[in-house]
């Protein structure tokens, strides 16, 4: 029997942000320029860094829970078809409705379809990056519905009319002053008096959330985990909107990859100490909400379970890929990664910046569509020491580097020169003939110094200076000193 | 001891003198050095910038002519840290895995120049004189592939002379990265900057590492800027003796 494989469908396209409009360079090099928002990052992830490495400091066996995380990872996506089934059952079981999203668009028509059924058309939202993978407050404005983000930072986000930046803190590239800004031009209401003191700001969110919260219906969110053991999810956050969403509305619609489900409840142990003290830098997060199913006469008594793939079925498909799909979106990996520091979430395009962004939005969207990311970083591997999950993220740049080669074909000018550099190297010969051709470079030198290279190498000489060939190279003295003795 | 040099593509033809430094400590330290003169290129800039086909023939080349060797020396955290971590995986991604045995055994006898010194010789003070004002720059790969850890500090505490100042921010990557730096040159420049900052702050003569890249990159910044710091190669710094200073 003969099988054509075609390859797992991956991100649809036009719909969703897991593609930016440029690639990294381009949209990197104007990002790099904004002076506001480097030292806006630069002042945020330093804090946050610190307090980081300050409470995994306080745990002797850090090593041993990120191991374990990473174990139970693994373990979950190998078996991800049986864990995913449990959980349906168990929430069906619980008097919840799991619904399957083959993609973004069917996420969204499964979404629109029960708030439309429920006729209300406001809903409140928890933080869901999800959600923002698949465009889905487009799609609810689509057919009227409007949207209200309630975590602080994707309220500044919504209200700004602007795009998230970081995982965790979506709205790290702002300053107070940017939000009072925001607040005083976009909130309803807002005292036209409003300093930009935090507590002055939080204040301002608080009134106008609280009108929200009171006349929502329906709530949506996304699911840090869910315990595929008895069909229960779980929310972590810091503000207690979340608990508010969660609670108040009659109807709750939970959307989420199916990468989340864990098995048991043991399991979860392991993250509930991970995932705090890698992102937010606690040593536990304030809120963390549970709910299985519905709860006769408490809390939403309409619960629904929407399980998205968008192509992470595709991910999965890739032996070496598949392990960016154990992140759990803590966020380490940004605010340790020099590259992220300095250009900011936005210049990936994608929902998912950072390291991780860089491997898991070109696996989510095939490569061809995110074929900029897997080089926007200089493997300097402080992403994979910060992880708490240990993905192995330098590594996976370079496998997704060289699947972007091995698919797109050996003939562009980079390709021929790689390979015309290998053929060089491998043959001592010809290696010594690039060396004495080499050398003709040392009559570009001025003042022990180049200043100037042809394309591509004048990427290099626009900001730093080239070394001059020596006169003789290391093997040519080797040859002269230690003459005879050559082997 | 018998020791094989692998010297690096990159300090044969641009960088000889931390190939010369790296010999005459170690004949000092009273070792025989090697050269095995069909040595070429470990492949990392191929494997790094996605053309992991065309560095097999790299690693096959490196298993082949160190093969009989017991102990191989390496200049470079990072063309060290590639042998140890991408050789075997690189055979492997196509399919040899006999080579990717053998590409495991020579690896398990290459060590970084720090690491040869402190965990195979034993020693920490090699005699070296160096009467300047140094910072130490620890390299991504030689902190965070082999985790070199402090043990080129550890040597370069024991050098007579030497003013060592640490440097700010020192883990912080200098934004080489290879084929990065000419790819998202406006973002490797960006950390360059902050690179040099840091180095300038210390008011150092002299910036080191235990990579000829990075102190390339480092360098070439410093050196555009006339910045008056240069970029020297920690073998260099160890080779020094008040007869034969660097």
């Amino acid at each position: 029997m003969t099988r054509t494989f075609l390859g797992l469908p991956t991100a649809p396209r036009g719909v969703g942000h897991l593609r930016g409009s440029e690639p990294f360079p381009a949209a990197a090099r104007r990002a790099l320029a904004n002076t506001q928002l480097r030292r806006n990052l630069g002042r945020a992830t330093s804090t946050i860094r610190a307090k980081r490495a300050s409470v995994v400091g306080e745990l002797p066996d850090w090593a041993e829970l990120r191991d374990a995380g990473q174990a139970i990872k693994a373990e979950t996506m190998a078996h991800l078809d049986r864990y995913l089934e449990q959980l349906e059952q168990q929430v069906t079981a619980h008097g919840g409705v799991v619904h399957w999203a083959r993609d973004a668009r069917e996420a969204n028509q499964i979404v629109t379809g029960l708030v439309q059924a429920t006729g209300a058309t406001e809903v409140v939202k928890v933080k869901s990056i999800v959600t923002d993978e698949i465009g889905l407050n487009d799609a609810l404005a689509s057919v009227g519905i409007q949207a209200h983000e309630t975590d602080l930072a994707e309220l500044i986000v919504q209200l700004g009319h602007d795009r998230p930046s970081h995982i965790l803190v979506p709205a790290i590239h702002r300053n107070r002053a940017e939000i009072r800004d925001i607040f005083l031009r976009e909130m309803a209401g807002a005292d036209p008096g409003l300093t930009d003191s935090p507590a002055a700001l939080a204040e301002a969110a608080r009134r106008h959330l609280r009108r929200v919260f009171l006349s929502a219906r329906v709530g949506i969110s996304g699911a840090n985990f869910a315990i595929a053991e008895t069909g229960t999810l779980c929310v972590v956050e810091s503000e207690g909107n979340g608990r508010m969403c969660l609670t108040l509305p009659d109807t709750l619609i939970t959307v989420m990859g199916i990468e989340k489900v864990l098995p048991s409840w043991a399991d979860l142990g392991v993250f509930l100490q991970l995932l705090p003290r890698s992102s937010t830098g606690e040593r536990m997060n304030p809120y963390t909400s549970m709910w299985t199913g519905v709860t006769p006469g408490d809390g939403p008594q309409q619960v629904h379970l929407v399980l998205l793939d968008n192509g992470r079925t595709a991910a999965l498909a890739d032996p070496a890929g598949r392990q960016a799909l154990h992140c759990i979106r803590c966020s380490a990996c940004l605010n340790v990664c020099p590259v992220y520091e300095r250009v900011g979430g936005h210049a990936y395009g994608s929902v998912y910046p950072g390291p991780i962004g860089a491997v898991l939005s070109p696996l989510l969207t095939g490569i061809e569509d995110n074929a900029s990311l897997p080089y926007a970083s200089s493997l300097c591997g402080a992403c994979y020491d910060a992880c708490p999950v240990k993905i192995d993220i330098p590594s996976l740049l370079v496998h997704l580097r060289a699947r972007h080669v091995e698919e797109a074909g050996w003939a562009s000018p980079e390709a021929v020169t790689m390979a015309a550099a290998s053929w060089v190297m491998a043959s001592p010969a010809r290696y010594q003939a690039g060396q004495r051709a080499g050398q003709l470079g040392r009559r570009l030198g001025r003042g022990g110094r180049i200043r100037r290279l042809p394309p591509p190498l004048s990427a290099w000489t626009a900001a730093r200076d080239a070394p001059v060939p020596p006169a003789q190279t290391f093997r040519e003295w080797w040859r002269d000193e230690h003459a005879g003795a050559a082997r | 001891m018998r020791i094989a040099l692998f010297v690096t593509c990159l300090a044969d033809t641009l960088f000889p003198e931390a190939g010369k430094a790296t010999v005459r400590l170690l004949e000092r330290l009273g070792h025989d050095v090697e050269f095995p003169a069909a040595q070429t290129c470990c492949g990392q800039m191929h494997v790094n910038t996605g053309y992991a086909k065309a560095a097999l023939p790299l690693v096959r080349r490196y298993a082949e002519v160190f093969e009989d060797s017991d102990l191989i020396v390496v200049p470079s955290g990072s063309c060290a840290g590639s042998i140890r971590h991408q050789h075997a995986m690189v055979a492997r991604r196509y399919g040899d895995e006999a080579l990717a045995a053998r590409a495991e055994a020579v690896a398990a006898r290459t060590y970084e120049l720090s690491q040869l010194l402190v965990d195979v010789l034993g020693v920490e003070d090699v005699g070296a004189y160096y009467p300047h004002r140094v910072t130490y720059h620890p390299t991504c790969h030689s902190l965070r592939l082999l985790r070199a850890g402090d043990r080129p500090l550890r040597l370069l505490r024991q050098v007579r002379g030497i003013d060592l100042v640490e440097l700010p921010d020192a883990e912080v990557c200098c934004g080489f990265g290879g084929t990065f730096a000419v790819k998202n040159a406006d973002t490797s420049t960006a950390m360059l900057a902050d690179k040099m900052r840091s180095v300038l702050a210390t008011r150092a003569e002299v910036c080191t590492a235990g990579d000829s890249s990075c102190l390339m990159h480092i360098g070439g910044g410093l050196s555009r800027l006339r910045a008056g710091t240069r970029t020297v190669h920690l073998a260099e710094i160890l080779a020094a003796t008040p007869e034969r200073p660097a």
